[in-house]
């Protein structure tokens, strides 16, 4: 008793050093004359993009693959089909359409059967509907996280959507069962597939940054996204082809970068003539609105963990 | 030597609206919510018009490599923008900072936990959250479990873990990171006092392997011991940069004392609280020994001074305290109606003083407030009122156990004890339990 609680202290933790020496096995690498010429970080106000966002982005790649791991794994925590929600979604989905549309309707259907035919469209939107959905919500949900660490933002969006792709894998199984059943032959068409779930999923990427970034300031996003996901879906030929139209109007509905990768769905999978003008005008607006929600994204990064 | 971190004209503003009434009404609730946390800051500045308010202002410091500096300030100072700042989650609007170094910053213990996943999934979650490499946890995987002593529960859930062991799954992962600099807000203020003293015997390895920590703390007795300098804050700036031991017994001194938040007085009876019958004069708070700016620690002696007028002759009165720690716990109630001398007596019109004598261990470290009641007739409240003086008991800047931290306890009375031998056994004693 007495001694003062330098003392004390230093008592206390130098036989823990000793049991735990393994703990840093070598700190070498942490010498301290060692330290780099130019700082590894500058802080500042910054203004656009920088070399050091990209490098940054590529050293938290672990990352994004922790965070995706992470929503899968909760994603179907405590209930009792697990997994299975990511079939029976799309399923369902194709048999009451097929109900409705196939048989009552009669929507055509390009001369695939019309099970096999709206089930590859669903495949595609509802990979599309729910990533837009989660990431546009998931800054908003990683709020806790934001406000306490600091990692690329974009990590957060961009692992929301990467999970869907997993949902994407399984119902991409069922799909092959449907085509099988209905024998529905696949050609090599089917080397775009992986072409066109690129393009879904980097549009997908583009709207869930935007959406994102504008949920943390205007908590209105939360109520319009539902309403525009389902808007959206019927100007898209989910369960009608874009034959269903007139030839003179079938332009407009090019103008939703949905189409021409729904389409380009079908003709990978089911061997159908491609439509290489629609599928470029996918292409160029994807890329126009990946660069816009970049652009957003990065200008309203910084003020993320203040008004989160 | 070149520092590892080089702070310049460092400043972070935060905008706070302006207060135009025409909001309706959710609007305006989710503006005031959102102003609330800030407001106390505004209010201290005395700007109350301002639509703006600078949370770190002019930070221009330097840090050598594996100094571990301890950053010290009231609440509402700027310790945690600063941090924010350094560890690049909000970004600074004036200044710049280098960084020489990796930077890890632990704000809160347990980052990223999600309650569903069990603690083995959680270890790499959070680890790859803090910035770890996965074949780094993986190689420290071992490790970091045995740190939390969870290897049975190391494939539930989280969600399923009492307080006490997410904390210990949470700092095993965070005691791993492997930075050249940490940033450490105020993250063992939880968790109890045994399990504070193996995380600070943790950090206490960190800084001996030469590596860089900057650490926020209201704990004294950890800066003192842990950092050889320290940083105090004060309504966004730096106040004083040196050695630990002298900024903390100056921040101590400064802070705590300055009669105006120990004190209320009202000099006009007419404008003062209370009512027909009696009206308040002051009330304070004041060591017995020492001037009346001294801090106050669990040791002190003080005294709570009320003085009030008595309006009505005759009136049979007396004064009781309610004294609230920071929990809004009472942690006692006290009443003058027991004195002799006017227990029971009617009492002159006149103004009074009554004061109760705080004896030393008796509180517990922490912020504490009190209410005054003016009593009638042994049980009629008459006025109450709830005092602004609030007052901070502080730890002992010099304690003779190696604890750290709040000790649990509402109270904390020094008691008297004593162990007697009972029978000696007739195994030899072991050279260690002599020793203790």
């Amino acid at each position: 008793m007495g001694i003062s609680t330098t003392d004390d202290y230093a008592s206390t933790v130098k036989p823990a050093s000793q049991t735990t020496e393994l703990a840093h096995p070598n700190p070498a690498h942490l010498s301290a004359v060692n330290l780099p010429d130019a700082p590894l970080v500058t802080i500042e106000a910054s203004k656009a993009w920088s070399a050091s966002e990209l490098h940054d982005l590529w050293a938290f790649r672990e990352l994004l693959y922790f965070l995706t791991w992470r929503d899968v794994k909760v994603r179907y925590k405590q209930t009792e089909l697990g997994i299975a929600w990511a079939i029976i979604q799309p399923l369902f989905t194709m048999l009451v359409f097929t109900l409705f549309f196939g048989r009552l309707a009669r929507v055509p259907s390009d001369n695939v059967p019309y099970p096999v035919f709206a089930y590859a469209g669903l495949l595609a939107w509802t990979f599309f509907a729910n990533a837009i959905t989660n990431s546009g919500n998931s800054l908003v949900g990683s709020a806790n996280l934001i406000t306490k660490v600091y990692f690329p933002r974009m990590i957060i969006p961009g692992a929301a959507v990467a999970a869907g792709l997993v949902d994407l894998a399984l119902a991409f199984v069922i799909l092959i069962v449907l085509m099988i059943y209905y024998q529905v032959m696949i050609t090599w068409s089917i080397l775009m597939f992986p072409v066109v779930v690129l393009l879904t999923t980097l549009l997908a990427l583009g709207m869930g940054m935007w959406l994102s970034a504008l949920n943390v300031k205007y908590r209105d996003v939360r109520f319009a996204l539902p309403f525009l996901v389902q808007l959206w879906m019927f100007v898209s030929p989910v369960i009608y082809p874009t034959s269903f139209l007139p030839a003179k109007w079938r332009w407009l509905l090019w103008l939703n970068p949905m189409t021409g990768i729904i389409e380009g769905y079908r003709s990978a999978l089911f061997g159908l003539r491609f439509n290489w003008l629609a599928l470029a005008v996918s292409t160029g607006l994807t890329l126009v609105v990946l660069g816009y929600a970049s652009y957003t994204f990065r200008r309203m990064e910084k003020s993320f963990a203040d008004i989160v | 030597m070149k520092p590892i971190v080089r702070a310049e004209n460092l400043g972070k503003r935060y905008s706070i609206g302006t207060r135009d009434a025409a909001y309706d009404t959710l609007r305006e609730s989710l503006v005031e919510a959102m102003r609330a946390p800030l407001r106390r800051l505004r209010g201290r500045n005395g700007k109350q018009n301002s639509e703006t308010i600078w949370a770190l202002k002019n930070a221009n410091f330097e840090v050598k490599p594996g100094e571990v500096i301890g950053i010290i300030g009231r609440n509402g100072a700027g310790k945690s923008t600063l941090l924010k700042v350094l560890s690049r989650i909000t970004e600074p609007t004036t200044g710049r900072a280098e960084l020489y170094g990796r930077v890890a910053s632990l704000l809160e213990v347990g980052t990223g936990f999600h309650p569903e996943l069990t603690g083995r999934e959680n270890i790499y979650l959070n680890g790859a959250i803090l910035g770890m490499k996965k074949t780094e946890i993986v190689s420290k995987f071992d490790q970091i479990v045995e740190f939390s002593e969870l290897e049975k529960f190391l494939d539930t859930p989280v969600k399923r873990y009492s307080s006490g062991m997410y904390m210990r799954l949470a700092f095993a992962v965070a005691s791993h990171l492997e930075p050249e600099i940490l940033v450490i807000d105020e993250v063992l203020a939880v968790g109890d006092a045994q399990f504070q003293k193996k995380c600070l015997g943790k950090m206490g390895d960190v800084a001996t392997e030469g590596r860089t920590v900057l650490f926020v703390s209201h704990n004294m007795v950890a800066i003192q011991s842990l950092c050889q300098r320290a940083l105090w804050l004060d309504h966004g700036e730096i106040i004083e940069d040196g050695a630990a031991g002298p900024v903390v017994s100056s921040y101590l001194h400064g802070s705590f004392g300055g009669g105006a938040s120990l004190e209320e007085v009202w000099p006009e009876a007419e404008t003062a609280p209370g009512n027909e019958s009696i009206r308040l004069r002051r009330v304070r708070i004041k060591p017995v020994n020492g001037s009346p700016t001294d801090p106050l620690t669990t040791k002190t002696p003080f005294t709570i001074e009320v003085e009030y007028w008595n309006l009505r002759p005759d009136a049979k009165l007396h004064v009781t305290i309610h004294l609230y720690t920071e929990h809004e716990i009472v942690a006692f109630t006290t009443g003058s109606g027991h004195e002799l001398k006017w227990a029971g007596q009617p009492m002159p019109v006149g103004l009074y003083r009554s004061v109760c004598q705080v004896p030393g261990d008796l509180l517990n470290v922490g912020r504490h407030r009190f209410k005054v009641l003016v009593i009638k007739d042994g049980t009629s409240v008459l006025y109450q009122h709830e005092s602004n003086a609030t007052f901070e008991i502080l730890d002992l800047v010099e304690r003779d156990i190696s604890t750290y931290g709040h000790e649990p306890g509402v109270v904390k009375p020094a008691l008297n004890w004593s162990t007697e031998l009972l029978g000696a056994t007739d195994s030899d004693p072991q050279p260690e339990d002599r020793a203790s």
